[in-house]
């Protein structure tokens, strides 16, 4: 009865469209090398990761997580995060329809591998709007220096 | 006319670049519920519409990275996510009730009260 409610609108051409646009998604990671410990798409959470002079920036994608939940390790150079996510589905009292169920439920586990000059003891973790952003400090003697002429 | 083309073709590019939230679709007796998630996306930068039976979200990550950060690498490279779905003519889009927490969307859209299950009798003619 409900089906139309998943249908994209503008039909089949759409859908389509929709379809090319998640292969281009796809193949754009080709063109530069990833993590070893890169999962295909679809793992949650999502992972990005930046290089500032002073730190290494990590983002998860990881919304509705309490962060009281999270488990964020640092071990010889591997940043990892993990938890839970719960299912968000009602309780079935014999009325309940499941139409889509793409969102993620389960224990999680992801790994980055974190550059030498990391120093694992300056460690910043913020929870804001489901996405987790962990900064980790390089060490002073890694950070650049001018150096001045006398 | 050619604008018009123009205009629509920039229309589609940009919709091409958007990410897709995923979602969980359920339904009971009173209506749909969908869960959408939509990370990085604070309330103010949340969009919702109903156009006719079109039910549009749309939301715009809000960039929380330092200066001069380079990307070692990223597996979300858009910042913008987008996605519609049509509705049928007995859910009550005027009484949609959403909300958006830690990066997850959960909107409630109730069937018209008239169309709510109801037995109906018999009567012997």
């Amino acid at each position: 009865m409900y089906e139309s409610l998943l249908n994209f609108p503008g039909g089949l051409l759409a859908e389509f469209e929709r379809l090319q646009r998640e292969l281009q998604q796809e193949f754009a990671n080709l063109g530069r090398p990833g993590s070893i410990r890169a999962l295909a798409s679809g793992a949650f959470p999502t992972l990005n990761v930046g290089s500032t002079p002073a730190a290494l920036e990590v983002y998860a994608f990881a919304p509705g997580l309490d962060p009281a939940k999270l488990d964020i390790q640092i071990d010889h150079g591997l940043l990892s995060i993990s938890g839970e996510r719960e299912s968000a589905q009602p309780p079935d009292n014999g009325t309940l329809s499941v139409y889509a169920n793409e969102r993620f439920a389960g224990r999680f586990k992801r790994t980055v591998n974190l550059s030498k000059d990391a120093d694992p003891d300056k460690v910043e973790a913020t929870y804001r709007n489901g996405v987790l952003h962990i900064k980790v400090a390089r060490q002073e003697s890694a950070q650049p220096k001018r150096i001045s002429i006398q | 006319m050619t604008a018009k083309t123009e205009v629509s073709r920039s229309e589609r590019l940009e919709e091409a670049q958007t990410l897709l939230p995923l979602v969980d679709v359920f339904e009971d007796k009173d209506g749909i519920l969908l869960i959408a998630d939509m990370p990085g996306v604070p309330k103010d930068k949340l969009e919702l519409r109903v156009e006719h039976d079109t039910l549009l979200i749309e939301g715009e990550i809000a960039p929380d990275t330092p200066d001069k950060m380079e990307a070692v690498y990223a597996e979300v490279r858009l910042s913008r996510y987008r996605r519609a779905f049509s509705l049928s003519s007995e859910l009550d889009t005027a009484r949609i009730d959403a909300q958006l927490r830690d990066g997850v969307l959960t909107l409630r859209i109730p069937r018209h009260a008239y169309v709510q299950p109801r037995k109906i009798e018999v009567r012997v003619g």
